[in-house]
């Protein structure tokens, strides 16, 4: 479904990502885990649209994204849900919702949707006319995932959705992230709390300073030695 | 009861400078510039109903409209051409940028039609009516009513359709609009657009009000809209409105005491006031500036 071949990816002059490459097929929830400053959020920004790589390419659905406008790429059908949530702060959670459905324009559908979220999220339901930045930090994240459903997509990218957030509320988003999964959405995970992540994906990649350095289904890795050593706190 | 007058007056003046006031406040909003050449899209403004109504003998409503409509087009050429490049580039040099832009427009029209000031022609038979013993002009009722109707349907736009949403949604935050598939460039030039057909609203109204229109007319105003929004705390529509309805009631009431040469000083001693008080404005919060 999504392929990233070799990408490099800089800020200014500095290379954050060196020649990457992974693989999503459809159906999957594949996670990238690594440390802070691996390059995560970088990955993920290139795939949608935010910035370009500098060489390499990246497939979707048989056909090239890499250096297409981030509209073009949410109207394909990829939604990513942004690092610390970005809410609208200043609106609604129903406008922050309404706004996930920018590009589409079928009314019925929108409609039927955003009762599909409030049944996700039965919180979202209760706060609807709240202004979004009054929201908690598991709520905000309810919104952001929320928010990226509306648009339909059919690969949904998430980075860190359980930053900040207290384990029961961790819990319960990864709970939900399954829930999308097993609805059809395939998933592209960022995480640095690698052992959730690793308990609900099929694949998983390591990132490290830029490159991959392991990959393998998320058994392989939750028990190789070096991911537990490094990102499973000890042996 | 003169007071009263004198309120209605500064009330009529006031939606002058909260219509071009919204202008700078919605561009700040979304591109964090202060769009030094706003000013003279409403002298543009001005000049458009002028033709329209003198040369071409329109009616003043669709005078209003063609002024409107040139001014919004005038707006985004502006964006397109001399702010977009400028996008990641320091605040500093868009708002010299800006600047350029302004002497630009003003010495362009100069150029074509010279600086001497024009009559506006007269669009109403100037009465008077009374209420409870305040005599009160048609004039200003037509300037109010005007720009009553045209602040309601700006927010009627940016709270309750889609492109005011995105608006909104891209001056909170640029990147995450884009996720959401906003054109960020568009909504952009959609912002400028209206902002600068309300500026060229506000250009014909002031014509009608004040008779005498010339190219440097949106020196002053265009200034003191800016403090306006400033008073009003940039980047917020309705402080906009307020800031410039509390400028043109102070104003007026500074006339009408007598001092009538210190009107223009009073509204950079608000600005000098506010900057030292409450730099955020009347509505704005104190925000931080994001890092």
């Amino acid at each position: 479904m999504l392929k990233v071949n070799d990408i490099d990816v800089y800020y200014g002059n500095i290379q954050a990502l060196k020649g990457i490459s992974l693989e999503v097929n459809e159906g999957e929830i594949v996670t990238l885990i690594g440390a802070n400053g691996a390059g995560k959020s970088t990955l993920l920004k290139t795939i949608s649209g935010l910035l370009k790589p500098k060489r390499g390419s990246i497939e979707y659905l048989g056909s090239a994204i890499d250096g297409k406008a981030a509209q073009s790429i949410v109207k394909a059908g990829i939604s990513h849900v942004p690092e610390g949530r970005r809410v609208f702060a200043n609106m609604t959670v129903e406008e922050n919702l309404e706004l996930g459905a920018y590009l589409r324009n079928d009314r019925d559908g929108i409609k039927k949707d955003m009762a599909h979220v409030y049944e996700l999220f039965p919180r979202l339901l209760e706060r609807r006319k709240q202004l979004s930045g009054t929201l908690s930090g598991g709520e905000q994240q309810m919104v952001a995932m929320g928010r990226a459903l509306m648009a339909k997509p059919k690969l949904i990218i998430m980075d860190e959705p359980s930053m900040g957030l207290a384990p029961l509320m961790v819990k319960n988003i990864f709970n939900i992230i399954e829930m999308v999964n097993k609805e059809g959405t395939t998933v592209l995970l960022v995480e640095q709390n690698a052992n959730m992540a690793l308990s609900v994906a099929h694949r998983a990649y390591v990132l490290e300073t830029g490159k991959i350095v392991l990959s393998g289904t998320a058994k392989e890795l939750q028990e190789s030695d070096e991911v537990r050593a490094a990102y499973l706190g000890g042996l | 009861m003169e007071w009263i007058q004198q309120l209605v007056n500064g009330i009529s003046l006031g939606s002058i400078y909260a219509l071009i006031a919204l202008g700078y406040t919605m561009v700040y909003g979304i591109i964090k510039l202060i769009n030094f050449a706003h000013g003279d899209v409403f002298m543009l403004g001005a000049f458009i109903g002028f033709f329209a109504i003198a040369r071409w003998e329109m009616n003043v409503f669709l005078a209003l409209i063609l002024a409107m409509a040139l001014c919004a087009i005038i707006g985004v050429i502006i964006e397109r051409v001399a702010y977009k490049r400028l996008r990641n580039a320091t605040r500093i040099a868009a708002l010299i940028t800006a600047i350029g832009v302004s002497l630009l427009i003003e010495y362009t029209v100069i150029f074509f039609r010279g600086a001497s000031p024009a009559a506006y022609p007269t669009v109403f038979e100037t009465s008077n009516f009374e209420i409870l013993g305040v005599k009160i002009s048609t004039q200003s009722i037509l300037i109010l009513s005007v720009s009553i109707f045209l602040m309601v349907l700006l927010q009627f736009i940016v709270h309750k359709t889609k492109i005011g949403k995105a608006m909104r949604a891209v001056s909170h935050d640029a990147d995450a609009a884009k996720l959401m598939g906003i054109n960020v460039d568009n909504t952009i030039s959609a912002t400028f657009a209206i902002g600068s057909a309300l500026a060229g609203a506000a250009g014909v109204i002031f014509g009608i009000y004040y008779t005498r229109i010339d190219p440097l007319m949106g020196v002053l105003p265009g200034i003191k809209a800016f403090i306006a929004a400033v008073l009003g705390g940039i980047g917020i529509i309705p402080g906009a409105m307020v800031g410039g309805l509390v400028l043109g009631v102070v104003e007026t009431i500074v006339s009408a005491l007598g001092y009538s040469l210190w009107r223009d000083a009073a509204a950079f001693v608000i600005l000098i006031l506010i900057l030292i008080i409450r730099p955020s404005g009347i509505f704005g919060k104190n925000a931080r500036e994001k890092v």
